[in-house]
């Protein structure tokens, strides 16, 4: 294995696992068509890959689905942008000084792991069931993964650096744009990548609580009236959000690490 | 004065500090909210749940079906991921399949495990296990991959068969990370448990917490989610310790 191998065998493994990974894939949803098509699962929760896909073809092209995923995708972006803002200055401002980092790190650590969902509650008492309540609870529950990675990278800044800063005189806030900053950034979008995921999650369960438009109201709306090609068109669609933000994010951290 | 104060303490300071201000604040105003209430109240509210028996039974439906689904999902998780680690084609092969369904967020489940289940323990599992599958097979992959090949060529050498070799070599090795996946898992199966109960099924902490807020009790709310927080910490402290007890000789990190 550890043997080098020619390059022109290494691009034939590399296709090969391509089309393994495919064939996997392929195998997968023939069971499901199989298994839809042999009747052994009923249809009412189980649509056949066919009807899934012609609801989904049907429901971009007469609009429903693709606005419902417009303001999904819009509500998730506000909420992470909002939470990466608050989380990236917070963060900054309890990194640099280690009095306020001994301080707030034990309210932190509890009110981290919350399940963010179980604030919503709390958001709905205080501001009824608005957009603006879902956004509140997108940028609680986002914030934490940006913050604790900011918190972190600050800290973790190499002690000599602090020492060339003083040399060099630079200030404080030259000292954290500077140094400070871009040492903390890979640690930052790690940290907005976990967020986004989470931005998603909250605004689907958003959606569903406070009945906004969305991917989230849509699919909750198709299964309580037994449509379930059109929930299972919501959940791919879903899931090609997920994947599509995941898979930038992933190619802007490794951007950034590259760039160290 | 406060430089004496040690560090541990200092943390605990903020936090009763605000909930002194707080109760101040609120019994000087004399306000009435739907969305606050006082500490006091809050902790009575608790108080009264405790002695009731309605807070052991929602966090026993809680627990019980995020313990439920986190054996299922975790199960196939381990299984997939101990299969996808030891052999690099199943790995590489499953990976496309894998990519594409973890990013799948799980509350896009509830409406299907509605479908499915209607409401119940079920459903709320089912959700539970989905999620709970992807972080295992992560970890248990990594943990497999990870292995000291010369480590599995000395029990080759000594004639250990291939389930000896797996029983006695690759698992021991890899299980402090199987033991990380454990843990993240089960704070994920929490969150989803909770998650689900709000969204939709009518049982547990979760859907005690919706009522609450529907019937305008803000003590009853905010002790629940209190309550949803210590359980969670508690759960991770927990197996944090054991984990630090388990597996100290060998140095690992989450």
């Amino acid at each position: 294995m550890n043997t080098p191998l020619p390059v022109s065998l290494l691009s034939a493994r590399r296709l090969g696992d391509a089309a393994g990974g495919l064939l996997v894939l392929l195998v997968i949803v023939g069971a499901w068509a199989w298994a839809t098509a042999a009747g052994w699962v009923s249809p009412i929760f189980l649509p056949s890959p066919g009807a899934t896909w012609d609801a989904l073809l049907q429901g971009l092209a007469e609009g429903e689905l693709a606005s419902a995923s417009l303001a999904t995708v819009e509500r998730m972006l506000y909420g992470w942008l909002l939470a990466s803002a608050l989380g990236l200055v917070l963060g900054t401002l309890i990194g640099v000084s280690p009095a306020l980092r001994a301080w707030t790190q034990p309210t932190l650590e509890f009110v981290r792991p919350l399940p963010a969902s179980a604030v919503m509650p709390v958001a709905i008492a205080l501001l009824g069931l608005s957009p603006g309540m879902v956004l509140a609870v997108i940028a609680f529950g986002a914030i934490w993964p940006v913050l604790l990675s900011t918190v972190h990278g600050f800290a973790s800044v190499d002690p000599r650096l602090h020492e060339v800063a003083r040399v060099l005189g630079l200030s404080r806030s030259a000292f954290i744009a500077k140094i400070a900053l871009p040492h903390t950034l890979p640690d930052v979008l790690t940290g907005m990548r976990l967020s986004l995921t989470i931005s998603l999650v909250l605004a689907i369960v958003g959606e569903m609580l406070a009945s906004q438009t969305g991917l989230g109201s849509a699919i909750l709306m198709a299964a309580r009236s037994f449509r379930a090609p059109e929930l299972y068109a919501g959940v791919v669609l879903l899931g090609a959000i997920g994947l599509l933000s995941n898979s930038l994010l992933a190619l802007a951290e490794r951007l950034a690490r590259t760039h160290h | 004065m406060i430089r004496a104060i040690g560090p541990r303490l200092r943390g605990l300071l903020l936090p009763l500090l605000a909930l002194a201000a707080a109760e101040a604040a609120m019994r000087a105003s004399g306000a009435q909210s739907d969305a606050f209430a006082r500490p006091t109240e809050i902790l009575r509210a608790m108080w009264t749940a405790a002695q009731d028996g309605s807070l052991a039974a929602a966090s026993a439906q809680t627990l019980g079906n995020a313990l439920l689904g986190l054996a299922a999902g975790g199960g196939i998780g381990l299984v997939l991921g101990l299969w996808f680690g030891a052999s690099s084609r199943a790995g590489r092969w499953s990976a496309l399949t894998v990519n594409l369904l973890r990013p799948l967020p799980s509350v896009a489940l509830v409406p299907i495990a509605m479908l499915a289940f209607g409401f119940g323990y079920r459903m709320e599992s089912a959700v539970v296990a989905f999620t709970c599958v992807w972080p295992m097979l992560m970890f248990a992959q990594d943990g497999v991959a990870r292995v000291e090949p010369r480590l599995v060529e000395v029990a080759r050498v000594l004639g250990l068969g291939g389930i000896r070799r797996a029983w006695k070599i690759v698992l021991p090795a890899a299980l402090p990370r199987i033991f990380v996946g454990l843990r993240l898992s089960l704070g994920i199966a929490l969150t989803i448990a909770v998650t689900t109960e709000i969204i939709a099924n009518p049982m547990g902490l979760g859907y005690g917490l919706a009522m609450a807020q529907q019937s305008l009790n803000p003590a009853l709310m905010l002790a629940l989610v209190i309550w949803i927080g210590v359980l969670g910490w508690a759960a991770n402290a927990g197996l944090l310790w054991l984990q630090a007890r388990l597996f100290a000789r060998r140095g690992v990190r989450a």
